[in-house]
């Protein structure tokens, strides 16, 4: 057992765990940080981008040291059929801007420089060490951990678990029920190596700027889910993933579906020549508001993915993440000020800080998304394949004169989902998206 | 009783690539370990301690970043860590190596008390030469045991120890008098989790930083490269020796069968390893 007592203990050392941390050490507070992993970042996968906003929210200057790889000038978002994609693609100068506003990273380093902070800010960082259980007192507050170490207790005024997407502390503890398979995505993801003029000539880059691809499409073979290509400065991050429960029904394997992707005439040339050095899997909360269990309680918080706070339409996670762990750390700093207790009554000032920020707002906003793509498989499947139809039916120069051509399309259109499917699906589509 | 253990961070050789073209080894964004060979040295000066009492201080010479190996060793329950950190050591070969540590050890000495026994593992997975232990016991007059694979006995009082080292065709069981010099054998025991207050403790700790002058280093000829005779004079990859499996067709599935074929295979492929075997069955 640590003799000593904290104010705070948080279990995990990502995004919202250094973000709660760095910020409650920051104030003063006495912080203990426990990470399973051999260091911050061995267990963590993501893309990954990072959005500036929430972290600049955290450590203003982090652009002065952190390891970013590039920043994000274009996005390309896809709809892609066998052998085919249809693209928006969306490139500014702007971007190019002083403060950039997105970076892709490669988590394993960001995740240890941001580690770095926390400690310097104060905190004292356990890694291998899991957290097994939550202690509690005769009243059933939370007062501290158990850790699979000899003599592994600690105890501390508040527990904040940010413990990621299958978080078994909290699961074990009650506080949450286990992932449903309906409800969590599994994301598989290969690093391919390329030299930095490689990848600056094939997505027409210079310095470091880089590109986004957010793929939908037959690529999934009918299930919900999406892929994605990002640039890194010497490497590409290539990656796909789909709920688990289809995965399940379809019997389908995610590295088949990867290969599937990495294969498809519009991916391969990106790739081709390139070394791929590094293959990853992790699963994804995407139930969105509807699946978020209690995020806090007498002497407990959760923060980050344990929490289910990942925005699955807009592909943001980490940011999110680190909102949440700043404002659980900043509940509890101005719970210490007032030399409050860190009961459920008064942690739920955590909930009502949330609940004024983008993160409340946004899973709020697309609660209903989830369900509508579960139960609407024809946005991955049929209509990738009739809007590729019609853009080569309008594209092709074949002698056909345009009003045919436009008639061809609605045909097309009509045939494949029939015109009180097409206007269902898209009263439906905007119903959930208000 | 104070035991020092010296140790090394390496890159860690199950991840690390040769680069095609220049044959060199490619560090970077390769992990770093503790050498697998000091964890053993390490584990074995722990059990001492926790039988007979004393401390346990753990010595690495190496780049600022080598702190975090020294950390790991205290999270597994060393007392005490000092890191020995100068530009002038860099290049090193094991002749300067064992220089520095040598006099590391006699500073360690004079600040925190004689080490009776000073560990080492039988050699580093980077370097491979089992040179700087040896070297180390020889600069600083110690008696020096290599290749040892159990602590058989140690008297306190007599101030001697017993080991057993493994040699070719057998085991040896030694005695000498402390303070003496171990090279520890791998597979011997295995590293301590460590527990939580350790580790609390080791996140917490100061890590005690030597430059050259701190360590009592003078002449900075002996350190580094300029201290370093051996020259590296060729660098390769070596060719892949293992052949690929290969299958052998046979329609005869009874076992007598199977192995004669496999045999019949297996000569053709190593002309003179039968009529050796021949030679050698009559021998007998």
């Amino acid at each position: 057992m640590i003799e000593e007592r904290f104010d705070a203990i948080v279990v995990g050392a990502g995004p919202s765990g250094n973000a709660a941390a760095y910020t409650m050490a920051k104030e003063g507070l006495k912080v203990l940080q426990l990470e399973r992993g051999e260091y911050p970042g061995s267990k963590n996968v993501q893309g990954a981008i990072l959005y500036a906003d929430a972290l600049e929210q955290i450590i203003p200057d982090f652009r002065e040291d952190a390891p970013l790889e590039r920043h994000v000038i274009e996005q390309r978002l896809w709809t892609m059929d066998d052998t085919s994609y249809v693209g928006m693609h969306y490139r500014s100068e702007d971007f190019n801007e002083e403060k950039p506003n997105r970076y892709t990273i490669i988590r394993a380093q960001f995740d240890k420089w941001f580690s770095g902070k926390v400690r310097e800010a104060g905190a004292v960082l356990l890694c291998e060490t899991t957290v097994t259980e939550l202690l509690r007192d005769t009243q059933g507050r939370v007062i501290g951990v158990r850790t699979d170490r000899d003599g592994g207790t600690a105890f501390a005024d508040v527990v904040i678990l940010g413990e990621g997407v299958n978080g078994l502390v909290g699961q074990r503890s009650g506080l949450r029920p286990e992932l449903k398979p309906d409800t969590v995505a599994l994301a598989v993801k290969e690093m391919h190596f390329l030299p930095r003029e490689v990848i600056e000539s094939r997505f027409n880059l210079k310095g470091n700027e880089g590109v986004v691809i957010e793929a939908m499409g037959t690529i999934t073979d009918g299930m919900t889910g999406t892929a994605f290509l990002y640039t890194n400065q010497e490497s590409i991050s290539v990656g796909i993933g789909c709920i688990v429960s289809d995965m399940v029904e379809g019997g389908r394997s995610p590295y088949g579906l990867l290969e599937a992707f990495k294969r498809h005439p519009s991916v391969r040339p990106l790739l081709e020549n390139s070394e791929c050095k590094e293959y990853a899997a992790h699963l994804i909360p995407e139930g969105g508001f509807n699946a978020m269990p209690d995020l806090y309680g007498d002497g407990w918080i959760v923060v980050g993915d344990a929490g289910q706070f990942v925005n699955a339409v807009h592909r943001e996670g980490s940011n999110l993440a680190m909102t949440t762990g700043r404002i659980a750390g900043e509940t509890v700093v101005w719970l210490k000020r007032r030399r409050e207790a860190t009961s459920k009554e008064n942690l739920a000032e955590y909930q009502r800080r949330l609940n004024e920020t983008f993160v409340m707002k946004d899973l709020k906003k697309y609660r209903r998304i989830p369900d509508f793509l579960h139960r609407n498989k024809q946005v991955f499947g049929l209509y990738p394949k009739l809007i590729s139809a019609a853009a080569q039916t309008w594209f092709r120069v074949d002698g056909v004169d345009k009003r045919t051509k436009e008639k061809q399309i609605f045909k097309a259109l009509r045939q494949g989902r029939t015109l009180p499917g097409l206007i269902g699906d898209a009263v439906k589509l905007a119903r959930s998206w208000r | 009783m104070h035991i020092v253990v010296c140790m090394k961070q390496v890159p860690d050789s199950a991840q690390i690539r040769v680069h095609p073209v220049t044959n060199t080894i490619m560090r970077q964004g390769v992990p770093t370990i503790i050498n697998p060979y000091d964890l053993f040295a390490l584990e074995e000066a722990l059990r001492l301690r926790d039988r007979l009492g004393g401390e346990v201080t753990v010595l690495t010479m190496g780049p600022p970043m080598a702190e975090d190996s020294l950390r790991k060793a205290m999270t597994y329950g060393a007392d005490r860590a000092v890191l020995l950190t100068d530009r002038s050591f860099a290049g090193s070969d094991t002749l300067a190596t064992s220089f520095a540590l040598a006099a590391a050890l006699a500073k360690i000495g004079q600040e925190f008390g004689v080490p009776l026994i000073v560990f080492t593992g039988k050699q580093t997975i980077d370097g491979d030469t089992a040179q700087v232990g040896p070297g180390i016991a020889k600069r600083l007059g110690l008696n020096q045991l290599t290749y040892v694979s159990r602590i058989a006995d140690l008297d306190a009082a007599a101030g001697t120890i017993t080991v057993e080292r493994r040699a070719e065709g057998g085991v040896q069981v030694l005695s000498t008098r402390m303070p003496v010099l171990i090279t520890m054998l791998e597979g011997v025991n295995e590293i301590r989790r460590g527990s939580l207050d350790d580790a609390y403790r080791a996140a917490r700790a100061t890590v005690i930083k030597w430059n050259a002058a701190d360590a009592g280093i003078t002449d900075l000829a002996k350190c580094g490269l300029r201290g370093s005779p051996t020259i590296v004079k060729k660098v390769f990859a070596p060719q892949a020796r293992a052949e690929k499996v290969r299958q052998v067709p046979t329609t005869d599935l009874t076992t007598e069968a199977l192995a004669a074929t496999v045999m019949a295979e297996i000569f053709k492929c190593q002309p003179g390893l039968e009529s050796e075997l021949m030679r050698f069955s009559a021998g007998q």
